[in-house]
């Protein structure tokens, strides 16, 4: 009953639906760079590597939807586990602990989850709790962005048409995972922080985390196969070090 | 007259046959109603100074309207009963080599054809999502399933509908009677894609069948 | 409130709570025709998006920010536009208009008694409908919004919070507090016929509307508890996690559902048409009841075969519980259960059929008064016809492998239960209007709202075979994305235009209703020269419904009786002349 307020179905709904400001960049790196007046100078960077052999990446089935299909000349490959040379794409790095939550407010720049070619971009990403998620859909087709998390609010919303936006956000830090019932194959992973110091790694399995103040953090990598490994690590003002995850096939 | 879409199945036209006996039927005791209804609001309008016949009833002509009624329902339930039979019996289904696993699922349909061993879920499966080829003149059993939801397997133009219930592996047979390009349509409601839970069917010569299977297979 | 109801006792006790079955009956009609109102215009919402799909709605963007974002309406708003449209008007629209307001307002009138046999009791079915329709309605204000798996709620979509949202949860309580109410109300309208009958109204000079009453209580009697009864099994699915129509090894969302095994989602379908069938027949037995009061009143002629109409209802009522798995044809079950429920299908169109053409008789050689009741009834007949008649194609199992879940479907049933039932009740409203307020309705206005409602009605239904013909699934937010349906486009904004219309045309009728109300012409006891003992009394009759002792003559139709000088006679005098029947 306390929910009466909460519905959108409703007359008395609240208006999330407020549109979009501007497309939004690169979203790692645009909330990162909102983040940093009041933050420190200290950096993390580093490599994820991974020990094993990679499983080839599956050719997804574009053909149940002619729609997506028209869009794509090449097949597409599945992206779950993408290791070029030992090197582990889509690692999400992040301050676990060491930052008490509510010390950073969230940004107001929306990270933006884009579904373009019936293919979540990005695949991988990380949001500030609070911070504002917007999801469109570029193809003109039917997507629903099913989201069922443990801790936040669940969501289960249609996009029918090219050019739909919705804006979504998430109150609990967690592990989170998008999927659309339409296109089976599509699925994107999210981990909600409480600060906004994160990154996702790049295709040589590097990133940074900059402007960090000094302290003990728990900086946690996790992948979405292969799960969540974690480090004590100590920064001093001005420091740049270096950290390195390495993950291996799982047995 | 084209109100059903063309007829590309097997007992497709009995079933059309059917339709139009009743749309007959049916459509002879429309007007006979209608027009009846009619002319008398018409023709015993009230006058002055004439009265109604005081009439409470007349046996005969309420057993022949209750007879002949009877004795239609009685005849087409019989011929509706034959085809039913036909299509949906099991010991009048045509034997056949060739079965598909079609799995319903929100807001898809996995399709699954057996290979070259005949058994599903082996090595040699073939699997597609939304697309299900038909080789035309094979009689074919569709194992029809669901993994959530109940959803229906409905091809116009194979005048074929068969609701995919989780927990049950409804078989259905068709055989294709042309070449063409379908849609497979959702016919029970199964959430908020149900709409364009699409399905792409082609039916072709058996050969291009064949072939298509292997290429499919190849593609994987 | 409190203050209020002290201060004056009489009016909460008079017109609230009241225990007076005329104060009831009036209670459920206009509870009815409101809820009929918001359902009809959750349609008008469907008609837009099939008309134009996808084009935005501008002012619906601050009412459904939700469900229709930048004013484009989504599928699962669709979703819930239909199952709230479909519920509404099946369980808090023509249900209590039909059996609740006119069964209430009749029976006592109809058979001479002061009361129903449980004036409290009715009360209570009063006062459970309106939370119970609240509950429902309370969907649409919870957190995912309104129930969207349909009025048939099948599960497993309906039954697991994964599936569907808190929606469902209240729809489905609001539906098991509706059928007590329902029951509540059919035992006592059983009770009150079978016990507080005036002297000499034995069965056979009952009005055939008690008949069509008597036979829907019944129905609702042996139907409802059932329906009740899978309801509370389903709420049990989804609240604590039983299984009862959840079978073992589904996979949601990627993720298998391990707390579930054993249920059977077919089970629900049994029981909820096991109670769903008899409800089309609660729908419909009532008009073709009152249809049946009326055609004799504006013809001036005694019904053409009483037993045979009479014997029909109770038929149809009967075998109305033989016939609920036609709805499942397609289930995938035996296939040899198909041909028995199609054999008792077909067998059903036999007593329709008999009621149909002694309508016909009744009119013939009649001295026909076209009044706007009287043209109600007429329409009643001319769409019923179309109704029953496409139940015939459904009723054959092969036939309906293509039609079944179809616009086909949509067409037949709106055919039934708007081309009969509300014609029926229109027919019922206007006729029994005088009696209720103690003022006739305009019959010009009467007449100018049924025209446009015929025409518009038929502008919006009659395709719907045509859709359904052509393969057009129900229930599909856009048809467009189907090519083989997209060249349905044009016909389906006709519908539509028709469809916005239709629902404009009922503004005349409640202009009308409510005109008449202050400046209708006074009616008088009997301003339609009819027979039954209604009519014999003040209108408004008073607390008590009659001035005296009630004694019955003779039959409920006996207009233009040779020998008479008026061409009517009331069932409380004497018999001269010639002996009626």
């Amino acid at each position: 009953m306390g929910n009466l307020s909460k519905s959108g179905f409703s007359m008395f709904g609240f208006t999330v639906f407020a549109l979009a400001l501007a497309a939004g960049t690169a979203l790692a790196a645009g909330s990162a760079t909102e983040a940093r007046a009041a933050t420190g100078t200290s950096s993390l960077n580093g490599t994820v590597t991974f020990d094993g052999t990679a499983p080839a990446m599956q050719k997804i089935k574009m053909n149940a939807d002619p729609a997506c299909q028209q869009q794509h000349k090449d097949p597409v490959l599945e992206e779950s586990m993408l290791a070029n040379g030992g090197k582990l794409q889509n690692v999400v790095i992040y301050i676990k602990e060491g930052i008490a939550p509510g010390t950073y407010p969230a940004p107001k720049t929306p990270v933006v989850l884009n579904q373009t070619g019936c293919v979540y971009q990005p695949h991988v990403f990380a949001i500030q709790a609070g911070q504002p998620l917007e999801i469109v859909n570029n193809d003109p087709t039917l997507h629903n962005v099913n989201c069922q998390p443990k801790l936040n609010k669940k969501f289960n919303i249609a996009q029918p048409t090219k050019g739909m936006k919705i804006s979504k956000s998430f109150d609990q830090p967690e592990g989170i995972s998008f999927k659309c019932n339409v296109h089976p194959w599509m699925n994107a992973h999210a981990v909600v922080t409480t600060n906004p110091f994160f990154a996702v790694s790049d295709a040589n399995g590097s990133f940074s985390l900059a402007n960090l103040p000094a302290g003990t953090y728990t900086v946690s990598a996790w992948h979405e196969k292969l799960g969540a490994q974690t480090q004590s690590v100590t920064v001093a003002d001005g420091e740049t070090k270096q950290v390195s995850f390495a993950f291996k096939a799982a047995q | 007259m084209n109100w059903l879409p063309p007829n590309v199945s097997s007992y497709g036209h009995q079933v059309d046959q059917l339709f139009w006996v009743i749309v007959w039927i049916t459509g002879f005791f429309f007007f006979l109603v209608q027009g009846v209804l009619l002319a008398f609001v018409l023709i015993y309008r009230a006058k002055p100074g004439k009265k109604a016949q005081y009439l409470h009833g007349n046996t005969l002509i309420e057993v022949v309207w209750t007879a002949i009624p009877a004795v239609i329902l009685l005849l087409l339930t019989v011929a509706s009963q034959k085809v039913w039979a036909e299509i949906r019996y099991p010991r009048f289904a045509p034997a056949t080599s060739l079965q598909i696993e079609l799995l319903g699922e929100q807001f898809v349909w996995n399709v699954r054809y057996p290979g070259p061993d005949s058994q599903f879920n082996t090595e040699d499966d073939i699997a597609t999502i939304n697309q299900l080829h038909l080789p035309v003149g094979v009689p074919v059993l569709v194992h029809v399933k669901s993994k959530d939801v109940i959803h229906s397997f409905f091809v116009p133009e194979l005048r074929i509908k068969q609701d995919a219930v989780p927990g049950m592996n409804n078989e259905v047979w068709i055989e294709a009677t042309q070449a063409g390009e379908f849609e497979i349509r959702c016919a029970e409601l199964c959430g908020l894609g149900h709409y364009r839970m699409k399905g792409f069917v082609k039916t072709e010569p058996l050969i291009d069948f064949e072939a298509w299977l292997r290429e499919t297979k190849a593609n994987e | 409130m409190s203050s209020a109801s002290h201060q004056k006792p009489g009016f909460i006790r008079k017109y609230i709570f009241s225990t007076d079955h005329k104060v009831i009956g009036i209670q459920f009609l206009i509870s009815s025709l409101l809820f009929m109102v918001v359902g009809g215009l959750l349609a008008m919402l469907m008609r837009w998006q099939l008309g134009w799909p996808g084009a935005p709605l501008g002012f619906m963007e601050k009412i459904a920010p939700e469900g229709m974002p930048g004013g484009v309406m989504v599928p699962e708003y669709y979703n819930m536009l239909f199952t709230m449209h479909g519920s509404i008007m099946i369980f808090f629209g023509i249900i209590p208009l039909l059996v609740g307001a006119f069964g209430n307002y009749l029976i006592p009138l109809k058979i001479g008694a002061a009361d129903m046999a449980f004036p409290r009791l009715n009360m209570l079915s009063f006062w459970m409908f309106v939370p119970a329709a609240a509950i429902v309605l309370f969907g649409f204000f919870v957190e995912g919004g309104a129930a969207a798996t349909g009025w048939t709620a099948y599960p497993p979509l309906s039954g697991l919070k994964e599936t569907s949202g808190m929606g469902q949860t209240c729809w489905v309580s609001g539906v098991i507090l509706l059928g007590f109410s329902s029951i509540f109300g059919g035992v006592n309208y059983i009770a009150t016929i079978i016990n507080h009958r005036a002297p000499g109204m034995s069965f056979h000079r009952m009005p055939i509307s008690i008949w069509a009453l008597f036979t829907t209580a019944i129905l609702t009697v042996l139907a409802t508890p059932v329906l009740a009864s899978a309801m509370i099994l389903l709420l049990l699915d989804r609240t604590l996690g039983t299984s009862f129509f959840l079978p073992a090894g589904m996979i949601i969302n990627g993720d298998p559902l391990t707390a579930h095994a054993g249920g059977q989602p077919i089970l629900w379908q049994h029981l909820f048409w096991f109670y769903s069938h008899p409800a089309v027949y609660i729908m419909i037995l009532p008009a073709m009841g009152f249809i049946s009061d009326i055609l004799p009143t504006f013809a001036r002629k005694p019904i053409f075969g009483y037993k045979a109409i009479a014997y029909s209802a109770v038929g149809i009522g009967a075998v109305g519980f033989l016939v609920w798995a036609h709805h499942m044809f397609q289930t995938g079950m035996n296939p040899a259960l198909g041909t028995t429920f199609m054999i008792s299908t077909m067998l059903i169109a036999v007593p329709t059929g008999i009621k149909v053409f002694s309508w016909l008789a009744t009119l013939w050689r009649g001295s026909i008064r076209i009044t706007t009741p009287m043209l109600h009834a007429l329409g009643f007949i001319s769409m019923f016809v179309i109704g029953g008649l496409t139940g015939i194609f459904l009723g054959s199992a092969p036939v309906d492998m293509y039609l079944h879940d179809t616009y086909f479907v949509v067409g037949h049933l709106h055919y039934v239960l708007f081309g009969g039932s509300l014609f029926g009740a229109f027919a019922g409203i206007t006729f029994w209007y005088p009696k209720m307020f103690g003022r006739k309705m305009n019959d010009l206005l009467g007449k100018i709202h049924f025209w446009p409602t015929f025409i518009f009605f038929n502008m919006v239904m009659f395709p719907m075979f045509v859709l359904g013909m052509g393969g057009m699934p129900r229930r599909i937010y856009d048809y467009t994305q189907y090519t083989g349906l997209v060249h349905f486009k044009d016909l389906n904004q006709l519908m539509s235009i028709g469809a916005f219309c239709l629902m404009a045309s009922q503004l005349i009728f409640m202009v009308n209703f409510f005109w008449s109300l202050i400046r209708g012409e006074k009616a008088g006891e009997n301003p339609w020269e009819a027979t039954t003992l209604e009519w014999i009394t003040p209108s408004p009759p008073p607390h008590g419904n009659f001035t005296g002792p009630v004694t019955v003559y003779c039959g409920p139709y006996e207009y233009s009786v040779p020998g008479m000088k008026k061409d009517w006679q009331l069932q409380t005098e004497k018999p001269s002349g010639n002996p009626p029947r």
